[in-house]
């Protein structure tokens, strides 16, 4: 296959539409905007449609229209633009319907800056809107991911009736490496669920309203039942000279890459040391954590936030081994130099 | 004795079953307006025949259940988003008909805007707007269409242009925009206002079966609970008060002058889709890493300049063509306003291993064009580094002395060569011949692949000569 160079927020549309997508809506925000362009420069040339929509606000519900009629659409923003979709979020996910949400996530709170935080982590993966639900979320860490992940996230949207995130930050966007670009995927089954038009609709409804508290409550149940499907099927994760580590860093996103970087480095000198990066944020590599919290000495987890995912990891190893955190903020990612030094005086405490 | 029978509309369910109880009779008031202006759009959709194609967007407020009764695709959505939702499923379903029915605090308050830019959009799609001047579903609370005056649970003295302002006038609103086709308002408060809306209904629908645009049909309807009111009563306050301040009528009408369209349909092809994206079919990595001094291996680099000089070109390309060559390469720009202001950098890595970090703190080379960026980044360099600058423009030589200095007149050799721009390519050839890298071929191979404007090559392949015989020459002299 042949490679192209090519920026994580251009390979995210190409993916997109390789899995079938032809409908984008979006709204312009510094660091994710080069995906609506491209999205408006690619989607018409194969017949698919792109609309900037009024606001965010728009944006997610006229996904919500498009998703509701069987087809693979996608919107992307940057964090403000997220916490502005998480009531449409809410509502695809009560009413079931496959959409594809990128967030190419900024410093915040408020305007904050265009610097990659990775701060929306609990908004996303927690549930930034209401009521009890979860959005399925895949973090990129190079192009080739911003790539398959998208495909992916395409694929497991349908197969769980679900939302599905990207979670990637600025740097990961605006980066250009090599991609390979997979044969496109072939065109889907009709859903039975979806509005078509063609007569056979009279029984389709696409609606988040359950009055009744009772129905309500099973229909919450079917959601969490279909969670943990999620979570017992699509764990991702990749290990970094985890099988001999006495300590573990645990990172996502561009983090992943400076915590490579480091391990290298630490592994040179001699210290047993690993890279544990969830693939999916969720579902979260929880048993994963479990295994290995029986054997190693520590883990250090690192974000670019205030400590949002290390609450996971701390619900994970369960206080059985110390889970300790070293985070930046405002859009500072660390050097590896500054990560080796705090890595090596958290393993010496 | 001729017999005229009744009959249910076919676009109705024959029994409503989505609510338990509900069967044969509706879950509106007695007296409210929705379950006149439901029929009148059922036996619309009934005599086009477009039950089958219909598409009915149910909004928040009392119509939220439409869904009960409408034999159609079903859509029920979040607040006020009723257009924009439509605007989604229309896109995708052109040949449907899609309604949104919106109530007045749905439409005119929090979707205020969704309505003003799907009618601005010309979206094909009809929307039947309920005033109602209240919020029924929630209790009787005040709406953009309340009128002065008028006692609401939010407006317990009356609404006042003090503190709520004036009522919203949304037919007259819609119509000043120049795409919709047709906006009228009328009434259902007798036989002879209820006629006039039978024909509005018509006319949206019929305008959206002719792909003609947007339609809106304001609907002055009436809400004897909230306004505690008996249904005659509530009638009469429409005619006597509602009317004064939204007269009915054609506010806008093009029907007409507008061409009948054939919907366009949605076709999915993964049809020759490898080119659309413009993603390269021939295998790109033609040569191979060639053999390079331990020192200049793997390089980490930092390349900054001004803006304008194509310090983000030179990465591209050293990218590009170290791609090519079979390296892993990473390339990422300062992005945003930083870049904006003039100065620009970035940070490239070539190596043979998976690279970690793409994020160079400890560049083993840097590329400097200006002296902010030698100033900058020359204490970053590791020792044994290589730094390169452009030494027509930055009169000082760098004043580390465990790193190796490489100084090129670029932009000089640029001018003479007739554009100042390709002073970049000029230090990649340099860089090139002088570190063994990237071969000239490979760099050269790789410039179209790089270059955006494809008549620029033959003048970027010249100074990337230009820059390899200068490195040439400087390195038979020492």
């Amino acid at each position: 296959m042949a490679k192209q160079l090519i920026k994580g927020n251009e390979a995210i549309v190409k993916g997109a539409i390789l899995a079938g997508c032809r409908f984008f809506f979006g709204y312009p925000i510094t660091p994710a905007s080069e995906i609506a362009e491209a999205a408006a420069y690619y989607l018409p040339r194969v017949g698919g449609t792109f609309l900037q929509a009024e606001s965010e606000i728009a944006s997610i519900n006229m996904l919500y229209g498009a998703a509701s009629g069987g087809v693979r659409a996608m919107t992307a923003s940057s964090s403000p633009g997220i916490s502005l979709k998480q009531e449409g979020i809410s509502y695809c996910a009560g009413s079931e319907l496959p959409v594809v949400i990128v967030d190419i996530m900024r410093g915040g709170p408020g305007l904050g800056n265009i610097a990659p935080e990775q701060s929306d982590y609990n908004q996303m993966i927690k549930g930034g809107g209401h009521g009890n639900y979860k959005v399925i979320a895949l973090a990129p860490n190079c192009a080739q991911e911003m790539c398959d992940l998208t495909m992916l996230a395409f694929e497991l949207a349908d197969k769980y009736r679900n939302p599905a995130a990207i979670m990637a930050d600025g740097f990961i966007g605006q980066m250009m490496e090599p991609v390979e670009f997979p044969e496109a995927l072939p065109r889907l089954e009709k859903k039975e669920w979806a509005i078509y038009a063609e007569g056979q609709d009279d029984d389709k409804l696409i609606c988040s309203i359950l009055l009744d508290p009772p129905e309500l409550e099973q229909h919450n149940i079917k959601l969490q039942e279909k969670y943990a499907k999620i979570r017992q099927n699509e764990v991702r994760y990749e290990d970094y000279y985890l099988d001999d580590a006495d300590f573990i860093l645990i990172g996502y996103g561009v983090v992943s890459r400076v915590l490579q970087s480091a391990v290298d480095e630490l592994r040179a000198a001699g210290i047993k040391i690993g890279m544990l990066r969830p693939v999916s944020l969720f579902p979260f590599p929880t048993e994963h954590i479990q295994h290995l919290a029986e054997r190693v000495k520590k883990f250090i987890v690192i974000e670019l936030s205030n400590g949002q995912m290390v609450d996971d990891v701390r619900l994970a190893v369960n206080g059985a081994k110390p889970v300790e955190f070293y985070g930046r903020m405002g859009g500072v990612v660390p050097t590896t130099d500054e990560i080796i030094a705090n890595v090596r005086k958290i393993i010496e405490a | 004795m001729a017999v005229t029978a009744y009959k249910k509309a076919a676009s109705f369910y024959e029994s409503y079953e989505r609510k338990s109880g509900l069967k044969d009779v509706t879950h509106y008031c007695p007296g409210c307006g929705h379950g006149v202006l439901h029929k009148l759009i059922a036996e619309a959709l009934d005599d086009f025949n477009a039950t089958d194609k219909t598409v009915l967007i149910s909004p928040v407020g009392c119509s939220v259940f439409a869904y009960y009764y409408f034999k159609v695709g079903n859509i029920q959505c979040a607040h006020g988003r009723a257009p924009a939702v439509a605007t989604g499923i229309k896109r995708v379903l052109p040949h449907s008909v899609t309604i949104a029915y919106q109530g007045d605090g749905d439409l005119a308050a929090i979707g205020g805007n969704n309505i003003l830019q799907a009618a601005n959009r010309g979206e094909n799609i009809t929307v039947f707007f309920v005033n109602n001047a209240i919020y029924g579903m929630t209790g009787g609370q005040m709406a953009p269409t309340t009128l002065l005056g008028q006692k609401t649970t939010t407006t317990p003295y009356g609404r006042t242009t003090a503190n709520e302002g004036m009522p919203m006038k949304v037919a007259e609103i819609i119509s000043q925009l120049d795409a919709p086709v047709y906006v009228e308002r009328v009434a259902i408060t007798d036989a002879k206002h209820t006629m006039k809306t039978r024909a509005a209904v018509r006319k949206a629908i019929k305008n959206q079966l002719e792909n003609k645009g947007f339609s809106l049909v304001e609907v002055l309807s009436v809400c004897p609970s909230g306004w505690k009111m008996t249904p005659v009563q509530a009638k009469q306050w429409v005619e006597e008060h509602m009317f004064k301040i939204f007269p009915p009528g054609v506010y806008k009408d093009e029907s007409a002058e507008r061409d009948i369209r054939e919907a366009n349909k949605f076709i999915f092809s993964t049809e020759d889709i490898r080119s659309k994206l413009d993603i390269p079919s021939q295998e790109v990595i033609k040569s191979q890493i060639p053999q390079v001094p331990e020192r200049y291996k793997d390089p980490r680099m930092i390349l900054a300049g001004f803006g304008g000089q194509g310090i983000l070109m030179l990465g591209v390309g050293l990218s590009e063509a170290g791609m090519e060559a079979g390296y892993n390469v990473s390339w990422i720009p300062s992005y945003g306003p930083e870049m904006r202001g003039g100065t620009a950098n970035c940070h490239v890595n070539l190596s043979t291993n998976r690279v970690g970090s793409p994020l160079v703190s400890k560049p083993t080379v840097l590329v400097a064009m200006n002296l902010p960026s030698l100033d900058k980044f020359e204490d970053l360099v590791v020792p044994g580094g290589l730094i390169i600058y452009d030494s027509s423009l930055i009169n000082r030589a760098p004043q580390r002395d465990d790193v190796e200095v490489f100084a090129i007149p670029a932009t000089e050799l640029a001018d003479k060569l007739g554009n100042t721009r390709v002073a970049n390519m000029i230090i990649l050839g340099a860089y090139i011949e002088y570190t063994g890298v990237l071969t000239k071929a490979t760099v050269l191979d790789a410039l179209p692949n790089f270059l955006k404007k494809k008549t620029m090559v033959p003048l970027n392949r010249i100074a990337i000569e230009k820059g390899i015989e200068f490195a040439r020459q400087k390195m038979n002299k020492s």
